[in-house]
């Protein structure tokens, strides 16, 4: 019988998963943010589901009441969680909230099945990751002077990075990590949050040719810094996303073809420069060139995703131990090979999701500021997943990075979480403006539930005529006061 | 602007891993260094059958009475490397179908009644192209010595027959595998010759040198002649021809067929040096070929700076040369199809448990390595050499046979390896042939020791009713080969 689970578990997965992305990409078709908050109902109890039936395997392969205790309190912390968001932000979106719990659901289920221990560390870092963004919308929302600390964010991102080469422990080639109390901290993840509110505070004052190139220069120190302690995949989602930003700042194209025009000179010149640039792009061609000692860890990825197929070999009853460093940067090719390349997919699909609900939020941010650092942190979160998945799928050539909020690392984790919260706060700053610029400072959700309300309880026919009459209404106060900005946007809004 | 970017990325990445799985996710996953994956799979089913094409059961596993699982080769040692064994890692057809053998591709439903009632399901049966009645024939007609035979439809690469001796029994190779693999044993039992083994061509290379002469020669290679006295010197060396004879006064055709060493000697002087090197490597020497049938790397080595000697020795097929039988089964199969390789193969379908099709896989071109005009005048060359050349014991009733003999030196103190390559026309039907590539280590001269052996092959197959053979069934596969050359 438990055979008969184990194997039917990976259709059911599936299904779910299928279902619970077709529904996200649903949820993107309009920018209503109760009809979305309506929709991530469904998808939490989708989650629910995938969530337990996640552990259920856990469960009957290791025979351990230690991993459905885990379960207990992860379902007890998220669904908490949801509540409580819910509770604090009325007008949040729930879609971020629900895909972000999606994402750390997979990535604990994951991490409990590759190693107990490392899932409960990771759980930590989730638990204060997520009790961050409950408390950084309000910061963004009042502490408007942020936008004007630019050169503090230079000096200590900087130096941050600066102080990493300089002492760094040495991980794996890279020198990425550094110590504090016990922790291994990676300062090149934070640095990233840094890195983009220094970029946004700059360039929102000015965007002349003068202050570009003094940001240009300042954002290729931290590039630079970053490619000295041989971290090429943090400088090349820095630099990237700074390139967005430029862009977003200045709308000027020529900038963003130089830019590319350098960062590919630069990658030729990496290429020559540094053999461990040459290792990487031979594994990319061949990655059976050096398979006893490099190219292994790619080559085992490979195998892992081939192996697996469409369906995969179903959750824990594959061998992605066989590849190193699986449960941080290689951590997609061991979902492809449990859970299938249809299941990975579906995972892709959702972060494309995610990303392109950043990068709308931003959209309609009005303050360039925050605008620029809504793209920014969208296109390195976007950016990063495209790095992760493309090198393990061998794509691209692998740079070693983390796949957001799946892989494994304390410091990872924090970061993504930190985005997310800050993303969360420029929605709720765009949905007060959108309130505001209506003239309506009420409550939608309050008046969408009690209009159900009345619905429900009102003959059809009675219900009919009070609606038509209160929008007559609507409409009257909408000419009278001669406010169409703030309303047209709101219907271009409904029809995205 | 930024969405539709993030939005190419994504769709690019899910395309890509569309493409992986679909192009080339078999490669890898069968890939012998994916052992232990591949092994966990094993368990989920029982392994399934390898059948010859009259569906003769190669390989099977059956359920020992204390419920372990025995795979068991009903034909032993004669299908041995073909079929390959499992369990010390995969090799042959256990190997090249591992991920078929392994699963199952049966209707989910009834994978739940069998879970149901506890029993284990068989994965898929894997059909092979092999003919058993010609696969025993080669397999007797190499006893005693060492080498290799490949048998092979020209105009399809199915390959019937594929033999290598000495062999090994699969049945026993648990208890046999120290011995085998012993230091001490230096007959290499486990390799298989056919595909593996790299063997000096000898005068069977001369197809090559032939070739060459053609294209740079097109209008004067009719009128080459060369007088032959046994001895050929150049410089300080000399070429002999076997066995002391003198040919006489002999042309490009009687070269061939009486393999006349002074004059491909004389030739291959005459050759421009980097063109053979081009032609040889369009053929398909010192290249990885993506034959479905994995192969060793063929080597041909000639430059501008090698010595007089090494030039001589290179064009009669001996120096550093060095290829497989199944390779020059192909040659030989090219030249009997007009110029075409087709990609051998011996996977013909693949069958679940009920008998539904998996997959199936029918002939395919792997390249073109002459015209149709240089296949057509090697042909009267190698149709010369079995009417009155060295090959001459190749020649049988009910057919028409073609060839070309070698006898290759390896070390000047043993006997020379005896080789016959060629295809045989039924007299019935000229549209039915089939290629053959023997070589019989230290066995002495090509024409006295490999020829017959092709005679007896011939023989074999010529014995087939047709109707019996399906061959009508057959007739649109080969058809369709033809296209795809046209096309």
């Amino acid at each position: 019988m438990t055979n008969l689970v184990l194997e039917y578990s990976r259709y059911l997965m599936l299904l779910i998963v299928l279902l619970y992305s077709i529904l996200n990409l649903y949820g993107l078709r309009s920018v209503d943010v109760r009809w979305q908050n309506r929709l991530s109902r469904h998808q939490m109890f989708l989650l629910f589901l995938l969530h337990t039936l996640g552990y259920l395997i856990i469960y009957l392969k290791t025979s351990e009441i230690r991993m459905v205790a885990f379960y207990g309190i992860q379902l007890a912390v998220f669904f908490l969680y949801y509540v409580s968001f819910g509770f604090l932000y009325r007008h949040g979106s729930r879609l971020l909230i629900g895909n972000t719990l999606t994402l750390i659901v997979l990535g604990l289920m994951m991490q409990t099945r590759l190693d107990f221990e490392y899932a409960m560390r990771q759980f930590v870092f989730v638990c204060a990751g997520l009790i961050l963004t409950l408390l950084i919308p309000v910061v963004i929302r009042y502490m408007h002077i942020l936008a004007k600390w630019g050169w503090v964010y230079a000096i200590v991102g900087i130096g941050a990075l600066v102080a990493v080469w300089v002492v760094g422990n040495t991980t794996y080639g890279a020198q990425l990590s550094i110590s504090i109390g016990g922790f291994a901290l990676q300062p090149s993840e934070f640095v990233k949050i840094l890195f983009v509110f220094m970029t946004a505070s700059m360039l929102q004052r000015s965007t002349s040719f003068r202050n570009v190139v003094i940001v240009t220069a300042i954002a290729a120190v931290h590039v630079l810094v970053l490619v000295a302690s041989t971290d090429l995949g943090s400088a090349l989602v820095y630099f990237v996303s700074y390139l967005f930003m430029l862009f977003v700042a200045t709308h000027q194209p020529l900038y963003m073809a130089a830019g590319f025009g350098a960062g590919s000179a630069a990658a030729v010149g990496a290429y020559f420069l540094f053999s461990h640039v040459r290792v990487r792009v031979m594994m990319w061609k061949d990655p059976f060139f050096d398979y006893d000692n490099k190219s292994r860890q790619i080559a085992q990825s490979m195998f892992a995703i081939s192996t697996g197929g469409w369906l995969g070999s179903g959750f824990y009853q594959g061998m992605p131990k066989l590849i190193s460093l699986v449960r941080n940067d290689f951590v997609f090719a061991a979902i492809c090979e449990e859970l299938g390349v249809i299941f990975a997919i579906c995972i892709i699909i959702i972060y494309l999701g995610f990303v392109l609900q950043m990068i709308w939020v931003s959209t309609w941010m009005n303050e360039l500021f925050y605008k620029i650092v809504g793209f920014g942190l969208a296109v390195m979160f976007g950016f990063q997943v495209f790095l992760h998945i493309g090198g393990v799928t061998k794509m691209i050539p692998c740079t070693g990075i983390t796949l957001p909020l799946i892989s494994y690392g304390g410091s990872s984790v924090l970061t993504t979480l930190i985005m997310i919260g800050i993303i969360q706060g420029l929605h709720l700053m765009k949905e007060k403006e959108a309130r505001v610029s209506d003239g309506y400072e009420g409550d939608y959700e309050e008046e969408y539930e009690e209009r159900e309300y009345s619905r429900r309880r009102l003959p059809e026919e009675e219900y009919g005529r009070r609606r038509r009459a209160e929008e007559a209404e609507e409409d009257f106060d909408f000419y009278e006061e001669e406010r169409p900005a703030g309303r047209r946007r709101r219907k271009n809004m409904d029809q995205r | 602007m930024v969405s539709y970017v993030v939005l190419i990325l994504f769709i690019a990445m899910a395309g890509y891993l569309v493409r992986f799985v679909y192009k080339e996710a078999d490669t890898y996953k069968n890939d012998a260094r994916n052992g232990k994956r591949m092994k966990q799979l094993e368990d989920k089913f029982l392994r399934g059958d390898i059948m010859a094409a009259d569906e003769t059961v190669l390989a099977t596993t059956s359920v020992t009475e204390d419920g372990g699982e025995r795979r068991f080769y009903p034909m032993g040692q004669t299908f041995a490397h073909v079929v390959g064994y499992t369990g010390r890692g995969t090799t042959g057809i256990e190997g090249m179908a591992n991920s078929y053998l392994q699963d199952s591709h049966t209707n989910p439903a009834l994978r739940i009644v069998e879970a149901l009632r506890g029993i284990k399901s068989s994965a898929d049966s894997v059909i092979t192209t092999l003919d058993v009645g010609l696969q025993e024939t080669a397999y007797s007609a190499l006893s005693g010595h060492s080498g290799a035979i490949v048998v092979m439809e020209p105009g399809t690469g199915k390959v019937l027959t594929m033999v290598s001796r000495p062999g090994f029994d699969p049945n026993t190779l648990e208890e046999d595998w120290e011995v085998l693999t012993s230091e001490s044993n230096t007959s290499s039992n486990l390799v298989n010759r056919a595909t593996q083994g790299l063997y000096t061509p000898g005068s069977t290379f001369k197809v090559f040198t032939a070739l060459e002469f053609l294209r740079e020669y097109p209008y004067a290679y009719n009128d080459y002649s060369f007088s032959c006295d046994n001895k050929y010197e150049a410089g300080e060396y000399a070429i002999k021809c076997a066995h002391g004879v003198s040919h006489g006064n002999v042309d490009l055709s009687e070269a061939f067929a009486e393999s006349c060493n002074g004059a491909f000697a004389d030739i291959g002087q005459k050759l421009d040096f980097s063109d053979f090197m081009q032609t040889c490597e369009d053929a398909g020497f010192n290249t990885s070929l993506k034959t479905r049938v994995p192969l060793a790397k063929n080597r041909f080595v000639l430059d501008n700076n090698d010595s007089l000697w090494d030039v001589l020795q290179t064009s009669i097929g001996q120096g550093e040369t060095q290829l497989t039988p199944m390779y020059n089964a192909m040659v030989a199969s090219a030249v009997a199809n007009g110029g075409t390789m087709m990609n051998p193969y011996v996977i013909d379908r693949v069958l679940s448990k009920y008998r539904e099709r998996v997959a199936s896989f029918g002939p395919s071109r792997l390249m073109t390595i002459m015209t149709k005009e240089e296949a057509r005048i090697l042909k009267e060359y190698m149709d010369a050499c079995v009417a009155y050349g060295t090959g001459d014991d190749a020649a049988g009733e009910g057919y028409h046979a073609y060839g070309k003999t070698g006898s290759a030196q390896t070390r000047s103190d043993k006997e020379t390896n005896a080789w016959f390559i060629g295809w045989a026309e039924d007299s019935r039907d000229p549209e039915r042939k089939v290629a053959v590539s023997i070589v019989v280590e230290e066995g002495g001269s090509g024409g006295s020791v490999a020829a017959p052996i092709a005679k007896k092959l011939f023989e074999e197959w010529r014995s087939r009713d047709l109707s019996e053979e399906e061959y009508g069934s057959d007739m649109p596969e080969e058809e369709t080969a033809d296209d795809e050359v046209v096309g």
